[in-house]
């Protein structure tokens, strides 16, 4: 039947019984960093393991949306280094990931809110990035259908404007990765869950698959929703819980939002696809779930808020809607390099945010695989801050993964 | 939507009540008084490393918009059924 005509995109090997590396998990964090292990460290030794099929995961969950407007400077970091990263990924794939840099705008609801927006908007630019605060016309001039007039129950003070912002095609960016790293060497397997992680002498030696063993140097686990599953064929302990968050998709309509807005009373954020559907997605659901399955108490909520901003939306009708495990940790931000056993290292703790970091994940995972040392970007994010007290806690929500 | 039996007040919608999260059973302070490095250890795995199972999960709600009660309920994480006898918690 159809499609027969289509290339494969990438190699099928056959799956040798030992690779210097395993990576575990195929979706974007996992296929960058196999890429930047060949581009950055000619490493091409490396066996990537994708349980279910590349994009079936989080990656092409998401709703696409790419920023780096954090206080903390640990957390603008890597996501500022990543948005300088997207900027030249389509020539380097030889991909179109479709990156469009639309400009993100951020709602404040109230002056209180807006002097906050500001404290983040003079950190940012401290590190370097281009962002303004918006209010009235200039903020009515940059979205134009922004109900900003009616007697809203949370009126909009201004915004936070970061041009960079913008949209990615999320499926091309795993395949884009993935079509790279396996043209450089290095092998993926799909279908191919991991089912023992095998350590000798306090140190990794294998996994297990449905299709044989692999003896290995070092395992990398990134897996987000599944994320304590696997680390605890390790028998490691994650401060992470998975919890279901929605996206929704409208039917087509021509051009009404050039950038990607977000409302903060409560959460709803929206964007436009070139194809004219608007992208839809709000808060988590707030309890653990590994059900991939919605509540509809949030589908009224972020529909609801998406209609404050703007009401005109009322008239159009869902056409998609979907769920994705978010892995969300104990301080909210993502836990990234080596863990207490040696040969073993993981990236998790994403949530509902990791999409906009996953080059700059990847090209700092690559460095630590291939130099057995932790880079500078992704020091913060240890394992063992949780245990130290050094959190990064951005929101301030303290240890409750549903708040974040 | 969760139908969560509360045990004061019979079947609430899930809008009525918070989540609490997994049940933590927290270390015995009085029998750790000095904060060693053990009684440490014992918090830090109560507060950040509590269960995330794919599967069964010993949860507690707050029933702020009834009797303001904690429910400890077992719910499956998978397909939210809640299976068990549910416990009412002293505040
Ligand atoms: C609805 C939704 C909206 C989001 N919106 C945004 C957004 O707008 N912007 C943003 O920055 N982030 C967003 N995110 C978060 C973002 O999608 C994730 O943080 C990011 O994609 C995680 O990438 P990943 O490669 O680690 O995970 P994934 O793409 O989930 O990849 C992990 C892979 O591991 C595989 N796996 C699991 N178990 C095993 C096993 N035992 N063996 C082998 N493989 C295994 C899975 O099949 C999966 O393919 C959103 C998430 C969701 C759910
Ligand atoms: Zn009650």
């Amino acid at each position: 039947m159809g499609n027969k005509r289509w290339p494969a995109i990438i190699a099928t090997p056959a799956m040798r019984s030992s690779y210097d590396t395993v990576i575990i998990g195929g979706g974007g964090h996992g296929q960058a960093t196999a890429h930047y292990l060949a581009k950055n460290h000619g490493i091409t030794d490396v066996a990537v393991l994708e349980g279910s099929w590349i994009g079936g995961g989080n990656t092409a969950r998401n709703t696409t949306i790419v920023r780096s407007d954090y206080l903390l400077n640990a957390s603008f970091g890597l996501k500022n280094f990543a948005l300088k990263l997207w900027g030249e990924l389509s020539q380097e794939l030889n991909f179109n990931l479709m990156y469009e840099p639309r400009g993100y705008v951020d709602l404040a609801h109230s002056d209180g809110e807006l002097e906050h927006f500001t404290i983040r908007a003079n950190a940012m630019r401290l590190g370097g990035a281009g962002v303004e605060i918006l209010t009235g016309q200039a903020l009515q001039d940059c979205v134009p259908e922004l109900d900003l007039n009616s007697a809203a129950r949370f009126p909009v003070a201004g915004a936070l404007f970061q041009p960079a912002g913008g949209v990615i095609r999320h499926d091309a960016v795993a395949w884009g990765f993935a079509r790279k790293a396996s043209q450089a060497g290095i092998h993926i397997f799909q279908k191919t869950p991991v089912t023992k992680i095998n350590i000798t002498k306090d140190k990794v030696s294998s996994v297990d698959t449905p299709q044989g063993r692999i003896n290995c140097r070092q395992v990398f686990i990134s897996v987000a929703g599944a994320s304590n599953q696997v680390a605890s064929l390790a028998g490691l302990d994650l401060p992470i819980h998975s919890i279901n968050v929605q996206a929704f998709v409208t039917e087509p309509v021509k051009p009404a939002l050039k950038t990607v807005v977000n409302y903060n009373a409560g959460l709803s954020y929206i964007s436009q696809t070139a194809k004219g559907e608007f992208v839809l997605g709000g808060a988590s659901d707030g309890y653990n779930s590994f059900a991939r399955r919605g509540s509809f108490a949030r589908i009224e909520d972020v529909l609801a808020r998406a209609v404050q901003m703007f009401p005109f939306l009322s008239r159009l009708r869902l056409m998609r809607h979907w769920s994705g495990t978010a892995d969300i940790s104990m301080d909210g931000n993502a836990i990234i390099g080596q863990t207490p056993i040696d040969g073993l290292s993981i990236n998790c703790g994403w949530g509902y945010a990791g999409f906009k970091a996953t080059p700059a994940v990847g090209h700092q995972m690559a460095e630590l695989l291939a130099n057995n040392t932790t880079p500078d970007l992704i020091k913060p994010f240890t394992y063992d801050r949780f245990a130290n007290g050094a959190e990064i806690d951005d929101a301030g929500a303290g240890p409750y993964p549903w708040h974040h | 939507m969760l139908l969560i039996t509360c045990p004061h007040c019979g079947p609430r919608d899930e809008s009525e009540f918070s989540y609490g999260g997994a049940r933590r059973i927290w270390p015995d302070h009085d029998a750790n008084p000095d904060q060693t490095e053990t009684a440490m250890l014992d918090w830090h795995q109560t507060l950040y490393l509590s269960p995330n199972p794919s599967g069964p999960l010993t949860e507690i709600w707050y029933h702020g918009g009834g009797c303001e009660c904690w429910v400890e309920i077992i719910r499956n994480t998978k397909d939210h059924s809640i299976s068990n006898r549910q416990k009412g918690r002293a505040s």
